[in-house]
């Protein structure tokens, strides 16, 4: 089953590595990674998805929670959340593909935000599923590069 | 005052009580050799090998409880550490290494004498550090001692670059260390305890099974207490012999691979498993399908990612042993229970017993050759067990453990996790230096002395008496056993034909060699060589067919036993 989960850490070198290796190290895979700063610039926050059963997951819980620079360890499975990725797609626009581009923009709230004679960049935000079926509906068209963020979560209400 | 960063470690550690450090000097730390020449706090003692020096900050926090001290250079002498870190890691032994890096500027050029060992080793530490400023250096140095002898102990590298060393900054050694995110857990929960004890009480056929976490956590004399309250039989793993007196009649011997017949029938029969600081370890475990069967299992650890890890628990109790056990035996101590549940058990125990008699530790006696097993009692007689041992890794290990009885905790030295040949002998040296006016041995094999035999010369130069015992076969015996038995006898590459003549090279070293080839001279030799001066080296020409047994093939329950 997959999991996403937050990993606050404290904001010095190496502690990207460290969690990375916790989990190459005992050969359990990452799916996404994103990390940033938060209001605390003492203290960034990393949003893992990995996948595994509940004994590899709790495993993944009590192994993160033993670094010494992480601060919490969130798993967001079984409470509401909000979660968003960003895509950044590059499509061919030329011809009929340029009209059904931007239809297709418009019904999924995307944006464009370059363009070039004979292709867009779009930036796109959104759920999992809105971002695959989004390329879904481009792939046709022909697309040319992706760039994905991976998830970012957050539970809901305060 | 403003100091530079040598002279502020040298004064932390000998603020933090560090009164001697094992190391090797070289181009990166040459500052701190000189903030340390002619220091009196910090005696600083010459290895001949960095993993040496490891081991031996290794053996000095066994046998004393205190963390032990590591100072190597960058480069290759902290890649010669690794082994030494991934020991003192798997076995969850305090210790502190510092090495040298290149200066702050050069590192990721490649420049000479240079090794990324915080990356090298953080998987094999339980924290690491690149100091980066001189005026974080103290702050570090107190983390690092905290870090490893706290929670679930181990191994902390610090790596300091040598511009770091030479620049200035107040010295500041903080009172207090305060680290956001590490909050061991020491009191084990009160209810978790209290259901423990019921399903405890509850059944007929307990085992304790303790590990090297009650010797780690000082709390042998509560094991015995709740034993001896409920009379429940005790059986340990490798790293926790001695954490129970090896002479008392509740003592099953060590379980698992080598372990006795009966502790391993123990746990395959019993109905209440209480773990105790112990991670069901594959040596231990056997089959793990198979493991205990008809047993419910608490498992008490103050490292949480240890429960759950191999078996399935029904009660996890995350905690200090020696707080859960006070606990525990505060629940039962006086009550009508605790005597009620000694008879309910008495049917057990005697099963038990009547195993022990059927199938003892035992081995053939063979005309003319001496027994390995035959010296390890003669080694227990000689010293009248109250000798500290350490062991290299091997057969010699399993017969140190199997005949040898271990009446207390911190006597049995031994690289249990990982299975470091070449730890013997730098961690008899570092134990002999933590307890001056003990007996310290080493047992160890011919292939695994051989692996750092030069520390002798270190024991030598520091008059450190230690006891070399080797079990000469001929041979990387464990190995061949295990080609003997699921080899069809293809003894590849274990047999050693040039083995050197060890009585000649420890002469060579400057300490003391003697020998033994005939049964009769063994006891003679072990008196002779104990009480000479000095470090001394026995060499014992034992029968190279002998095997350790009993054994529990590799994937097999523990049931399976091969016997003598």
């Amino acid at each position: 089953m997959r999991h996403t989960i937050a990993v606050l850490v404290e904001n010095e070198f190496g502690v990207l590595s460290r969690v990375a290796g916790l989990f190459s190290g005992r050969g359990f895979n990452i799916e996404s990674l994103c990390v940033a700063e938060t209001t605390d610039p003492g203290v960034s926050r990393m949003t893992i998805v990995t996948a595994g059963n509940d004994q590899i997951i709790e495993q993944i819980l009590k192994q993160l929670n033993k670094l010494v620079p992480v601060l919490k360890v969130i798993d967001f499975t079984g409470t509401e959340t909000v979660d968003r990725e960003l895509v950044l797609v590059k499509v061919n626009a030329d011809g009929d593909g340029k009209a059904e581009v931007l239809r297709l923009v418009d019904i999924f709230r995307a944006k464009i935000v370059d363009v070039a004679p004979r292709c867009y960049t779009i930036e796109m935000t959104g759920g999992e599923g809105k971002v695959s079926a989004f390329l879904q509906m481009l792939r046709p068209i022909g697309i040319k590069e992706i760039v994905r963020t991976g998830k970012v979560a957050i539970s809901r209400g305060t | 005052m403003q100091m530079n960063g040598a002279e502020i470690l040298v004064k932390a550690l000998a603020d933090l009580g560090v009164d001697v450090v094992f190391g090797y000097p070289g181009g990166a730390v040459l500052n701190i050799y000189d903030a340390l020449f002619g220091n009196t706090k910090v005696r600083h003692m010459l290895c001949r090998h960095e993993q040496g020096a490891v081991h031996m900050a290794d053996g000095y926090a066994r046998a004393s409880g205190r963390t032990g001290v590591c100072l190597v250079t960058s480069g290759p002498g902290a890649t010669n550490t690794v082994t030494g870190l991934a020991t003192a890691y798997m076995d969850s032994i305090p210790i502190v290494v510092f090495t040298g890096q290149v200066p702050t500027l050069l590192i990721g050029n490649d420049a000479f004498q240079e090794a990324d060992i915080v990356g090298i080793s953080r998987p094999c530490t339980k924290h690491n550090y690149l100091v980066k400023d001189t005026k974080d250096l103290a702050r570090i140095v107190r983390e690092a001692f905290y870090i490893a002898s706290t929670g679930r102990p181990g191994p902390v590298l610090g790596d300091i670059p040598k511009d770091v060393l030479i620049s200035t900054a107040e010295y500041n050694l903080p009172k207090e260390v305060r680290l956001r995110g590490y909050h061991p857990n020491y009191e084990g929960h009160p209810r978790q305890v209290e259901s423990a004890m019921r399903l405890l009480l509850s059944k007929e056929r307990p085992v304790i099974y303790a590990g090297g976490g009650i010797i780690l956590s000082n709390a042998s004399e509560e094991l015995a207490e709740l034993a001896r309250l409920l009379s429940v039989p005790v059986t340990t793993t490798l790293m926790g012999m001695g954490a129970f007196p090896g002479n008392d009649p509740l003592f099953l011997g060590m379980l698992g691979m080598h372990g006795t017949y009966t502790a391993n029938m123990a746990i395959s029969h019993a109905d209440l498993i209480l773990a105790l600081g112990a991670r069901f370890d594959d040596r231990v475990t056997g089959k793990i399908d198979e493991f205990a069967p008809h047993a419910k299992i608490i498992h008490v650890d103050i490292d949480p990612t240890s429960i759950q890890k191999n078996v399935p628990v029904d009660i996890p109790i995350v905690g200090d042993l020696k707080d859960v056990l006070r606990k525990m035996i505060r629940l039962v101590k006086g009550k009508k229970d605790a005597a009620a549940y000694r008879g309910k058990c008495s049917a057990w125990r005697q099963q038990l017993s009547t195993w022990s008699k059927t199938h003892p530790l035992t081995y053939k006696e063979s005309k003319g050759k001496i027994k390995p097993q035959f010296v390890v009692e003669r080694i227990r007689e000689v010293t009248g067990g109250k000798a500290i041992i350490a062991t290299e890794v091997g057969q010699n290990q399993m017969w140190a453990a199997q005949f040898y009885t271990y009446d207390k905790p911190r006597t049995f030295l031994s690289s249990g996790g990982l299975g470091t040949m070449g730890y013997g002998l730098p961690a008899a040296i570092g134990a002999q230096v933590a307890m001056p006016g003990t007996l310290v041995v080493d047992i160890a094999g011919d292939g695994s002395i051989q692996m750092n035999i030069q520390e002798l010369a270190t024991a030598v130069q520091y008059r450190v008496p230690v006891k070399v015992v080797i079990l000469n076969n001929g041979s990387l015996g464990m190995v061949r056993q295990w080609q003997e038995l699921f080899f069809q006898g293809k003894y590849s590459q274990t047999c050693l034909p040039h083995i050197p003549d060890f009585v000649k090279l420890a002469e060579a070293y400057g300490a003391k060699g003697f020998r033994a080839t005939k049964v009769d001279e063994v006891a003679a030799v072990l008196k002779k060589g104990f009480a000479a001066e000095g470090p001394v080296l026995i060499d014992i020409v034992v029968d190279p067919a002998e095997m350790v047994y009993p054994m529990v093939p590799a994937g097999a329950p523990l049931t399976k036993m091969l016997l003598v």
